[in-house]
């Protein structure tokens, strides 16, 4: 029999040993009251003793952490960082620069805070948690998360012009949090963007916690733009109140190492989640999209809807768990992941997951893997577009399908931009 | 103005002989009608004259303005001038149609050495060419043929040919699927762009579309090969007893 014991503790890795020593080097410096620390203390601790995942933890089986995370940039001080444009005319920017907030904004009503001054009254602790023994971005972020920012938006709030929470930074590490409640009946925009400004590495660790009350109407979208080097490790916790309306979208448009997780908790009846995906890839990059999401009470709907585009040696993975309680009755979950392989060289995984507890559901799952449509491009090329446009034209079109369901110009333009420009520079 | 000689092509992908020997000759302002009964080719020589690359040429060469086009890609025989109008126009979710006019147009100027269209001048022949086509404005905020209906799709490919300006129009079964005004507003559309300079091929199955747009020959195809050729009298006359007369004589 080839029975594998449990092993001692592996020694450390590179990158692990040098987490853990930057870790000793900030102790001290890092914000927070002694809850807090202890908080701290112990979540590093588990990180130490479980080390960073890898494909023998199923969460993690298609991206192999410790394999990947070849090594930890050194913390730099000093670097210069400064706040872009928003990606939407007339928002309202909250920058986190180079890991450090910058809460002096203000909107009618919205409660900002500093998440460092939430770390140092200790407020902050309940939620540095790790969400199961596999949540490495949990344990690593709680550990070593400097700030952020913490967003109070009242009952029946209507933030008319959309804020965006811009996260610049250059080479080092950059852990940041971002708690935001939204009041029952509130309704609100926010763009979650994270950036690089160089080419050099960066670790960023980043969690946003949501939690939207009874009636809240919100639209979330996450842009991500890191540098070609960077290492994005990154989690949304959502919360959704009944008659909630999360419309959440998920732009992957840069990083070199990329996890973003969606750990998402139905929890009232008549909640509404839309979840919407755009990958692009490219390089010699890795990004892993992970969404666990549960239905726990009735009535209850969710479309997820990812469509990935695969250029050069860039690898994708989505995996997709929905879970339905077992009195989660009449759940309505429809899940697709779509992926245009412009590269022989590249490659996606799909892996969705369906556990269902309950007998009056409908529940389904979709995913295609495939090139560019030659009837399309024969089409468009018999008009006399040249067939390096044509085949932009398409991939665009693959992509903006999505980005169109948004329906708000405002919101679609600037994103149908960003993506624009993304594939001149790929394609 | 078009010249195929000896023409012989293939399904790429499994070697199925298609062509086999085809003559044609078409000249300026000429309207050239093809038909022939199902299978003889006549979609398949759509294909091969606009450049699709499922179809392998093995013999014989296509000459357009005195030059062979076998080499040229699909865009490359558009911006030349040569237009198809599909029997079955696709779908494609995403593309704008008015981007993708817009797009095509400035391409096409683009690979002829002319300046793009403005858009006021751009907006200013959609609009005209679309109230020509009784097409409504709200098709065309639509995606590419998405949700168009069949006789809609056949519109928007006149509209497509109306302002893209060709030399050389390949109607690929326009008639299929089209109640009889749709058809009277498509042959119009059509009619409108006939000159002396333009050369149209109708390629249809049935005599009904050519009692609107006239040709001044007739071919019929069989087997890759046309077996006969004459003047609209001929559409006439297969209409009334079929091909297999035509094929009988020919063999």
């Amino acid at each position: 029999m080839n029975i594998q014991a449990n092993q001692p503790a592996a020694k450390l890795t590179v990158a692990e040993t040098a987490l853990v020593e930057a870790f000793s080097a900030q102790i001290g410096d890092l914000p927070g009251n002694g809850a807090v620390a202890g908080t701290r203390d112990r979540l590093l601790d588990d990180l130490k003793t479980a080390g960073l995942p890898t494909r023998r933890i199923e969460s993690w089986h298609y991206t192999d952490l410790k394999n990947l995370l070849r090594s930890v940039p050194e913390q730099v001080a000093g670097t210069k960082v400064s706040s872009i444009a928003p990606l939407v005319k007339g928002s309202t920017v909250l920058p986190v620069l180079q890991g450090a907030a910058h809460a002096d904004a203000e909107i009618d009503g919205v409660t900002i805070t500093a998440f460092r001054d939430q770390l140092s009254d200790g407020s902050a602790v309940a939620g540095l948690t790790a969400l199961d023994k596999d949540d490495a971005i949990g344990r690593l972020n709680g550990s070593f998360v400097r700030d952020g920012l913490a967003l109070i938006i009242p009952a029946n709030a209507e933030i008319e012009d959309v804020i965006e929470l811009q996260a610049s930074h250059g080479e080092g590490q950059i852990h940041t949090r971002f708690p935001v409640s939204f009041g029952a009946g509130s309704k609100a925009t926010i763009v979650e963007r994270h950036r690089s400004e160089t080419d050099a590495a960066a670790l960023v660790s980043s969690i946003s916690d949501l939690t939207l009350e009874d009636g809240a109407e919100i639209t979330w979208i996450i842009l991500q733009q890191q540098g070609a080097a960077d290492t994005h490790l990154a989690q949304i916790r959502v919360k959704l109140g009944a008659e909630a309306k999360l419309r959440l979208y998920v732009v992957n448009a840069g990083g070199k190492l990329v996890r973003q997780e969606l750990r998402i908790e139905v929890q009232g009846e008549g909640a509404e989640l839309t979840l919407r995906g755009v990958n692009l890839l490219g390089g010699d990059t890795h990004t892993d999209v992970t969404l666990v999401l549960g239905h726990n009470v009735p009535h209850t709907n969710s479309t997820e809807t990812f469509r990935n585009v695969v250029f050069d040696k860039a690898s994708g993975v989505f995996q997709g768990m929905i879970r339905v309680a077992p009195d989660a009755q009449k759940t309505d979950a429809k899940m697709a992941c779509n992926t245009l392989l412009m590269s022989d060289d590249g490659d996606f995984s799909v892996k969705p997951e369906l556990e269902i507890f309950a007998d009056d559901v409908i529940c389904g799952h979709g995913a295609t893997v495939a090139d560019i449509d030659r009837n399309h491009l024969f089409y468009l090329m018999a008009r006399g577009v040249p067939e390096n446009k044509a085949r932009a034209m398409l991939v665009n079109a693959f992509v903006a399908e999505i980005v169109e369901e948004l329906e708000e110009d405002k919101l679609v333009e600037p994103l149908e931009e960003i993506i624009s420009a993304w594939l001149d520079k790929h394609a | 103005m078009l010249e195929i000689k000896n023409l012989h092509a293939r399904i790429a992908e499994d070697g199925t002989e298609i062509i086999r020997g085809l003559n044609l000759t078409v000249k300026p302002g000429e309207i050239a009608a093809i038909m022939g009964p199902n299978g003889s080719g006549k979609s398949t020589l759509s294909y091969i004259l606009s450049g699709r690359e499922d179809y392998e040429v093995t013999e014989g060469d296509i000459t357009y303005n005195g030059e062979s086009i076998l080499e040229l890609d699909p865009a490359e025989r558009a911006s030349k001038g040569i237009f198809l109008a599909f029997q079955y126009p696709v779908e494609i979710p995403g593309v704008a149609t008015m981007q993708f006019l817009k797009v095509a147009m400035n391409e096409q100027r683009k690979a002829r050495g002319e300046d793009e269209l403005t858009t006021p001048d751009f907006m200013r022949r959609v609009k005209e060419a679309a109230e020509q086509l009784k097409i409504d404005p709200a098709m065309l905020r639509r995606p590419l043929n998405v949700g168009f209906s069949g006789g809609e799709k056949k519109r928007a490919e006149i509209l497509q040919m109306a302002l893209l300006e060709p030399t050389l129009c390949i109607l690929d079964e326009t008639d299929s699927g089209l109640d009889i005004d749709a058809l009277k507003i498509v042959a119009d559309g059509v009619n409108a762009l006939r000159s002396p300079d333009r050369a149209v091929i109708v390629i249809t199955h049935y005599q009904r579309l050519l009692d609107y747009i006239v040709p001044d020959t007739v071919h019929v195809l069989y087997k890759g090969q046309i077996i006969r050729s004459g003047d609209k009298e001929l559409a006439q006359e297969l209409e009334a007893n079929g091909y297999a007369d035509v094929i009988e004589t020919a063999a």
